[in-house]
């Protein structure tokens, strides 16, 4: 079980969209997670330095987590295989529908794209019945 | 230069937003999905909130712009079909995230935690995006 926590969840998710907001007027580029840790192969030289900064700042923002009184919460106890294959799916699947949350759920639905609505209702859908079959957030 | 410092600035708040909203607790995730279960709506409000903020950021502020700040073209998708390899994709990518409740963004946002799962679920996703794309980058 988990705590609804509808404040949180939203002062979180304007960060979120201020990220992606001062990302695309400033540089131009979508903030889609997936296309820029997977664009690092094939990336130009050029579009190295800034996700590769992206990509620490995000990680390191986890060391202000105590400012706000936040702790890290214990992840699921998986098998190998599983955390694998769903690592697995994850990387294909974004690939295949070039985007993920953020890309389609975020920058894409809020520029009212009609793939990346669709493609968020399908994977919202795609999941939520994995989550069904395997008989809830295996607590 | 000033990319990169976007790139900071931008993926510190991306990440603050994933801690904050709590997205990068596998259980929020799951419990979200679980709809018929355990459910608990918090990651809705984390969709909410940064479409709160990035839908009128991007149709008054960045749309009319021809380019970004720096001096760069907006890249946005330009896509518009709902392709078989969009709802495909999309599938694939629900089944993963279903699987393990982890997406691309809460696996880096939680890459300093030191887990073992973690660099496994990015180590495997990686694979599988870099796999697709060499695999379908003509499809």
């Amino acid at each position: 079980m988990t705590e609804f926590s509808p404040g949180s969840a939203l002062i979180g998710g304007m960060l979120l969209g201020l990220s992606v907001s001062l990302l695309m007027l400033l540089s131009g580029r979508t903030g889609g997670i997936s296309g820029i840790l997977g664009g690092i192969f094939g990336a130009s030289k050029s579009e190295w330095p800034w996700r590769v900064a992206f990509i620490a700042a995000m990680a390191g923002s986890l060391l202000f987590n105590p400012l706000f009184g936040l702790s890290e919460a214990p992840l699921p106890n998986y098998s190998l295989g599983w955390l694998l294959a769903g690592g697995f799916a994850v990387g294909v699947g974004t690939q295949l529908a070039n985007g993920c949350t953020s890309g389609h759920g975020i920058c894409g639905i809020g520029r009212f794209s009609l793939r990346s609505i669709v493609a968020t209702m399908v994977f919202m859908l795609s999941a939520a019945l994995v989550v069904w079959l395997a008989g809830g957030a295996y607590v | 230069m000033f990319k990169v410092v976007v790139g900071l600035i931008t993926g510190l708040l991306f990440g603050l937003g994933m801690n904050v909203s709590q997205m990068v607790n596998p259980y929020k995730v799951l419990n979200f999905l679980d709809v018929s279960g355990n459910w608990d709506a918090s990651l809705a409000f984390v969709i909410g909130g940064a479409l709160l903020v990035f839908v009128p950021f991007y149709h008054f502020l960045i749309k009319p712009r021809s380019h970004a700040v720096n001096g760069e073209p907006i890249q946005c998708s330009t896509l518009k079909t709902i392709s078989p390899k969009l709802i495909i994709g999309s599938i694939i990518f629900g089944i993963g995230w279903g699987m393990v409740g982890i997406c691309p963004g809460p696996a880096v946002a939680s890459l300093l935690r030191g887990e073992a799962a973690i660099y496994w679920f990015l180590l495997s996703m990686l694979l599988g995006h870099y796999l697709s794309k060499r695999l379908f980058s003509r499809a």
